[in-house]
């Protein structure tokens, strides 16, 4: 939102002291005031930007705790990197023709981004909705379910962004990535993010508690960080593991993330993509559904 | 009769198969304050969310100063506000953020809330906690803020549901006192409560739901007398079975609540001077009000749903 979008050009907020002239005026007057069509129309167009307003306003919250919400957003997967890249790695010597903690980084990147836009729009998001009630909130405004869902998926997948290019920015700086890959990593990373954040908001439409997000974590994202290429090539996996990992939104992630950060080129890049921008779309649509049928009652 | 703030006409809403809102019909007009009251369950919250486009009605047209909703809902909320029932601050900001950050959701520029704010926390008294926490705050401060939220937008219309739950008697008569200036500058209010002083005190117009269903509607004097009609003595304590048989043929009816019997007279001598002297016994002689009229159309027994 920019600083001239306000709506309401024609009426200004009135002065709480200017109240006497409106409790004078005669009563004939004030019905026109709610039956004339106001001359204003929204400055955005709804559902085109007005979700801004709700990524906006997670975007203040995390800045009061900026510092510690980026250590741990990075921390864990940073101690993966290099616990498993320095200790493994020694045993493992070269992967696919790179050294084991470089193939690793690409992988670390997907995951992060998994992984925090997922909490992002599970717990964070279900706070929100159930418990701290900011969207019925936010809903008392001219905001629809739409804006408010479409604000925190954007909002999950940017958290996303900002952890994985963060991998990507310190394993450049090590020279177990290149920098120049950032161009492609960054669409790659936000789309992928917005895939993760639509399909764990499917989660919390059904969520009847915290605890089952358990489930999603045990037995989708759990499996799924095993069968995409995060710690080891695909091609170490049995052909029909492999069928299953076609399938996998992590899988498509790690496909494009791997060889831009490594500098090769990236086989089937709008295949990959695609992928993604189907589970983006697909997961977002049943989301809304949900939520819609949950909350709209 | 075009010139409705709000125009609700044969609302219908069944959830699995049972009716909650059944053919309600309303009409408020601008600057009326319009009471909704009825026991819990009674349809009341069902009927603001549908106001708000927040859930679809089965049947029924509603329009908010002449919006259609729920097609024109948000465009609707734009000139509506709302105190919900259960508090929904923002408990990641403070007082003043919270008042910026809602104005923000309604596209209002920087430069608009920074005149609107710090008018916004001098009408709910709050200038000295504008940097502190919701958590910090007092259920009657939170209140205040969660109706001086309401106002960022500068509605015509507020919906407030059951604004003065649970607060303190002085927190409740600040909350009345400042809905009373709003009323002054002309918004148009609709509210829902329990409380029948809160109805008496600042309704123009009231209506009784029960089961979704319209049972009543008038101003309060206007209710309280084609109800009621005459004067009540209450009589609690020790009350025995013979003294109830020798009030009988004194009073139009007894209804009995509880340990408490309500006597419905004409004229209270008589039952007033039998009471006198019985040992045990107390009782209060008052004039009708609107909770005999709740009472009577609502009926006496518990509502647990």
């Amino acid at each position: 939102m920019t600083e001239h979008d306000r709506h309401d050009p024609g009426g200004p907020p009135r002065a709480e002291g200017g109240s006497a002239a409106t409790a004078s005026a005669p009563r004939a007057a004030a019905p026109q005031a709610h039956h004339q069509p106001r001359p204003e129309g929204p400055r955005y167009l709804p559902g085109v930007s007005a979700w801004m307003g709700v990524w906006r306003r997670n975007f203040l919250v995390w800045r009061k705790l900026a510092i510690a919400s980026m250590f741990g957003n990075l921390a864990d997967p940073m101690i993966y990197l290099f616990g498993l890249g320095f200790g493994l790695g020694m045993m493992v010597g070269e992967v696919d023709g790179t050294s084991y903690i470089a193939f690793l980084a690409a992988g670390t990147v997907g995951s992060s981004v998994m992984f925090s836009a997922s909490f992002e729009s599970m717990y964070s998001a279900f706070s929100r909705m159930h418990v701290q009630r900011t969207w019925e909130a936010l809903m008392h405004t001219p905001l629809t379910l739409g804006d408010v869902v479409l604000g925190e998926v954007v909002w999950a997948a940017s958290k996303a962004v900002l952890s994985g290019l963060a991998i990507l920015v310190v394993a450049s700086v090590l020279g177990y990535a290149r920098i120049e890959s950032l161009p492609v990593v960054l669409p790659v990373v936000l789309l992928a993010g917005l895939a993760f954040a639509s399909l764990a908001m499917v989660m919390t439409a059904l969520a009847p508690s915290y605890d089952f997000f358990m489930f999603y974590q045990t037995l989708v994202m759990t499996p799924m960080l095993l069968l995409s290429g995060v710690f080891f090539p695909l091609s170490q996996l049995p052909a029909a593991a492999r069928h299953v990992t076609e399938w996998l939104p992590l899988a498509h992630a790690v496909a494009l993330i791997r060889p831009a950060m490594l500098g090769r080129a990236i086989d089937l890049p709008w295949l990959h993509a695609g992928a993604l921008a189907v589970y983006a779309i697909v997961g977002f649509a049943v989301a809304l559904a949900l939520l819609r049928r949950r909350i709209l009652r | 009769m075009t010139n409705a703030a709000i125009e609700v006409t044969e609302l219908c809403k069944a959830y699995d198969g049972r009716p909650v809102v059944d053919h309600l019909s309303l009409r408020v007009a601008p600057g009326e304050c319009f009471g909704l009251l009825g026991p819990n369950g009674a349809g009341k919250t069902t009927t603001l969310r549908m106001l708000l486009g927040l859930v679809t009605p089965d049947a029924g047209e509603i329009r908010l100063g002449g919006l259609s909703v729920p097609r024109l809902a948000p465009q609707a909320r734009r000139r509506i506000g709302v105190v919900p029932q259960f508090d929904n601050l923002d408990p990641d900001f403070t007082v003043r953020e919270n008042l910026a950050v809602f104005g923000r959701y309604f596209g209002l520029s920087r430069a608009d809330l920074g005149e609107r704010v710090p008018a916004l926390l001098a009408f709910a008294r709050l200038e000295s906690k504008a940097d502190a926490r919701v958590s910090q705050l007092s259920g009657g401060m939170k209140r205040r803020l969660t109706l001086a939220r309401a106002l960022v937008n500068n509605p015509d219309l507020l919906i407030l549901d059951e604004p003065t739950t649970g607060l303190d008697p002085q927190a409740r008569h600040l909350i009345w006192e400042r809905l009373k200036s709003l009323m002054n500058e002309g918004k148009t209010i609709l509210l829902t409560t329990h409380f029948m002083e809160e109805a008496e005190r600042l309704c123009h117009r009231l209506c009784v739901i029960d089961n979704g269903r319209k049972i009543a509607e008038g101003t309060p004097p206007e209710l309280v007398a084609r109800e009621i009609g005459c004067d009540v003595v209450e009589v609690f304590g020790d009350v025995p079975q013979a003294l109830l048989a020798q009030l009988a043929p004194l009073a139009e009816r007894i209804e009995t609540s509880g340990e408490t019997h309500f006597c419905y007279v004409r004229d209270a001598t008589p039952v007033v001077s039998a009471l006198q002297d019985q040992p045990g016994v107390r009782y209060l002689h008052r004039r009708a009000n609107l909770e005999d009229v709740f009472l009577k159309l609502t009926g006496r027994e518990m509502r647990d749903d």
